[in-house]
């Protein structure tokens, strides 16, 4: 702001940025409240805390059941991720490469299930998978997950892809490269940080996923977010509270990730077009 | 794609021929191979997403129960007219189908779908099949009739008849608070039965109070981050992203803990003296409502800021020195030039908002549950598939319209996901 502005701009300065930092508290203040309650000593979520105490996280690392879905979380997600990342991959590469008569429309149906409500999924892998066996088992779970994430993998891939020089793939191959060798020597170090990005875009989303969990797990496959909705719902107790906090934590690891790839891939980008 | 085989002592004007052809050959060679890299997403999406939810649309006009319960006296009525009692081998039809599946779940499920249709059929049912099997040689038509007179009654002869078909729009019809009468007419379902449209209504009122709030709380911030040094709107960004990373749950838990009755924002009011006694913040609309855009508005920053981010300040500028005044030149030549992020990210809070079922479920009373907890509660609770499917398909189209005018009009690069 220049020292001639006017009064009416003075205000209109100060009361944009004033308006803007209440939205932004208002986005992340609720994030950090719930964290100062995960120490609390007595049993209410609620301030002013009566002291200092470990006993939630203790409770958490204790509890059968919060160890279960704990586990059945880190069971389901890095496989469901892993699926997601190859297939999506490739067809990403393929995407971009090919062309074809309804390929607009073969790439809205691949993101698709992104854009359909979770639980219309849910009920429709309930009630596809069921006949099956399928339903109530870490397969099944894996399954959807997958498809949940694919998207994620495509619409991240393809993007990296955009900007991918696919005469690096000739002339490795005119330096006698077979295409496998190409892809995994030229291809995939190159668009690493997207696909680490897609995968990290799935890993989140079958992390936080509960809707088609409720319908696709049997009590025995509940996930930490399937274990959280019973515990919002019956009796939120600060034990929530301390898996919140190591939920914000890991999400904020998995954000400072994705701006480090986000700028390796820009260096690498800036650095190819100098 | 290799060169090896490149003929390069034929005579030159042949090898052009053949050379463009052959690289013609190999290009579509390539690109054919590329394309099967597709494949196996393909096939997979196919059989673990698309075939789903093709049968679970399929379901919404499916009408098995009847028609696989009772074929042949189906088969029988099939050439009956419906103006006076249907013949005598369609009691006996009726009467052998009936004993042969006593006591069996299918002629629950049968009994179920006519009552659906005429209540009271489920008793009629039930309460026949117990006295079946009849002795051998007993006229059928008297022996029904015996049992109950209703089975003198043509309408309940015709109710079989009409839910015997294969398919049905029944639940489609329902869904949309339509009922078809005994005389094949369509009526609006009677106001005290129904309540589809009143919850489809609802899903698309909060979704659009979500959307606007988003809108009104979203533009400023974008607005600024636009047009703040680099630096300092990425560190801006940090606000927006860390609470569209963390987990959905952690968030309504963290609503449900700042909203209660003896929550910090009722602590806060109170001390402030704005009111003596807790309000009720949370398990109610309002509840929802905040707890909705704060989840969503993220997704209505992102894409207001990318077309934000590309407007030239020039445009401002030139306006101003051709002597427009600030606001004038803010709201006739900067706001313009914003509305596809507004209507991006509009829509995409809107659509994201529709199929919402976690936060409502969790933070609203019975009163704010969308059409999401109904296909969730049809399909657990009451085991009516027929209607989970048909609101699903609803909601579904809703959706998918929704989504391909956000498709086409704004660019499918602006993928839901934000970035």
């Amino acid at each position: 702001m220049n020292a001639y502005a006017s009064p009416v701009e003075r205000a209109w300065y100060i009361g944009l940025r004033v308006l803007v930092g209440l939205v932004l508290a208002f986005l992340v203040l609720p994030i950090l409240v719930i964290i100062p309650l995960s120490f609390n000593a007595d049993s209410f979520l609620m301030y002013p805390m009566s002291g200092f105490s470990l006993r939630w996280y203790e409770d958490f690392l204790t509890s059968p059941a919060w160890q279960q879905s704990l586990k059945n979380s880190l069971i389901v997600s890095p496989a469901a991720t892993v699926i997601a990342m190859a297939l999506g991959t490739l067809a990403s590469i393929g995407l971009v490469r090919s062309d074809f008569p309804g390929k607009t429309l073969l790439m809205a149906v691949l993101i698709s299930p992104m854009v359909v409500p979770l639980v219309i999924v849910g009920v429709a892998m309930y009630l596809f998978f069921a006949p099956l066996g399928l339903t109530g088992t870490y397969t099944g779970l894996i399954l959807s997950h997958a498809v949940l994430g694919v998207p994620f993998v495509i619409t991240t891939v393809t993007a990296t892809l955009q900007g991918f020089d696919f005469n690096m793939v000739r002339a490795a191959a005119s330096l006698g490269a077979n295409p496998v060798t190409a892809f995994f020597r030229v291809t995939l170090p190159l668009v690493a940080p997207g696909v680490i990005s897609g995968g990290l875009f799935a890993f989140a989303t079958s992390f936080d996923e509960v809707v088609v969990t409720l319908f696709m797990a049997s009590p025995q496959q509940a996930t930490l977010p399937r274990q959280m909705f019973s515990g919002i719902r019956e009796n939120i107790s600060p034990t929530i509270a301390a898996v919140a906090t190591i939920l914000i934590v890991l999400s904020t690891l998995m954000l400072i990730t994705l701006e480090w790839l986000r700028r390796r891939n820009e260096r690498i980008r800036g650095a190819r077009s100098t | 794609m290799s060169t090896d085989t490149l003929p390069l002592d034929a005579a030159p004007t042949e090898s052009v021929v053949g050379l463009k052809q052959r690289l013609r050959r190999a290009e579509r060679r390539r690109k054919l191979l590329y394309g099967a890299l597709i494949l196996p997403l393909a096939l997979f999406l196919v059989i673990a997403f698309i075939w789903p939810i093709a049968a679970l649309l399929k379901r919404s006009v499916d009408n098995p129960e009847v028609h696989g319960a009772l074929p042949q006296t189906l088969a029988v009525l099939k050439h009956w007219s419906g103006d006076e009692l249907p013949p005598a081998e369609a009691y006996a039809a009726l009467a052998g189908e009936l004993a042969a599946i006593r006591g069996t779940p299918e002629l629950g499920a049968a009994a179920k779908r006519l009552n659906r249709e005429t209540p009271g059929y489920r008793s009629l049912i039930m309460k026949t099949a117990r006295k079946m099997p009849l002795a051998e040689g007993v006229d059928a038509q008297g022996a029904l009739m015996t049992i109950d007179s209703r089975w003198s009654d043509v309408d309940i002869w015709l109710a079989i008849k009409r839910t015997g078909a294969p398919y049905t729009a029944f639940y489609m019809l329902s869904a949309l608070d339509l009922t078809i009468d005994a005389d094949g007419s369509l009526s609006a379902t009677p106001p005290e039965e129904s309540i589809y449209l009143d919850i489809l209504g609802r899903t698309f009122w909060m979704s659009l109070i979500v959307a606007a709030c988003c809108l009104l709380l979203g533009f400023p911030v974008a607005y600024l981050m636009a047009n703040l040094p680099q630096d300092k709107s990425n560190s801006l960004m940090i606000f927006v992203l860390l609470p569209f990373w963390t987990s959905v749950l952690v968030r309504v838990a963290a609503w449900i803990v700042l909203l209660q009755n003896d929550g910090l924002v009722n602590q806060a009011l109170m001390a402030l003296g704005l009111t003596d006694s807790p309000l009720q913040l949370v398990f109610n609309r309002l509840g929802v409502y905040i707890a909705m855009v704060h989840i969503l508005l993220p997704f209505m920053v992102l894409p207001l800021y990318s077309v934000m981010k590309g407007i030239s300040p020039v445009y401002m500028r030139a306006a101003m020195s051709l002597g427009c005044p600030p606001f004038k030149s803010f709201w006739k030549v900067y706001f313009p030039q914003t509305l596809p992020g507004i209507g991006a990210g509009t829509l995409l809070v809107f659509i994201i908002c529709m199929g919402y079922y976690i936060t409502p479920a969790l933070l609203g009373s019975p009163k704010e549950q969308m059409v999401s907890y109904f296909i969730a509660f049809y399909t657990n609770q009451t085991i009516n598939w027929g209607m989970a499917a048909a609101l699903s398909a609803v909601l579904l189209a809703a959706t998918l319209v929704l989504y391909v005018f956000y498709a086409r009009r704004l660019g499918a690069s602006q993928a839901p996901a934000g970035r």
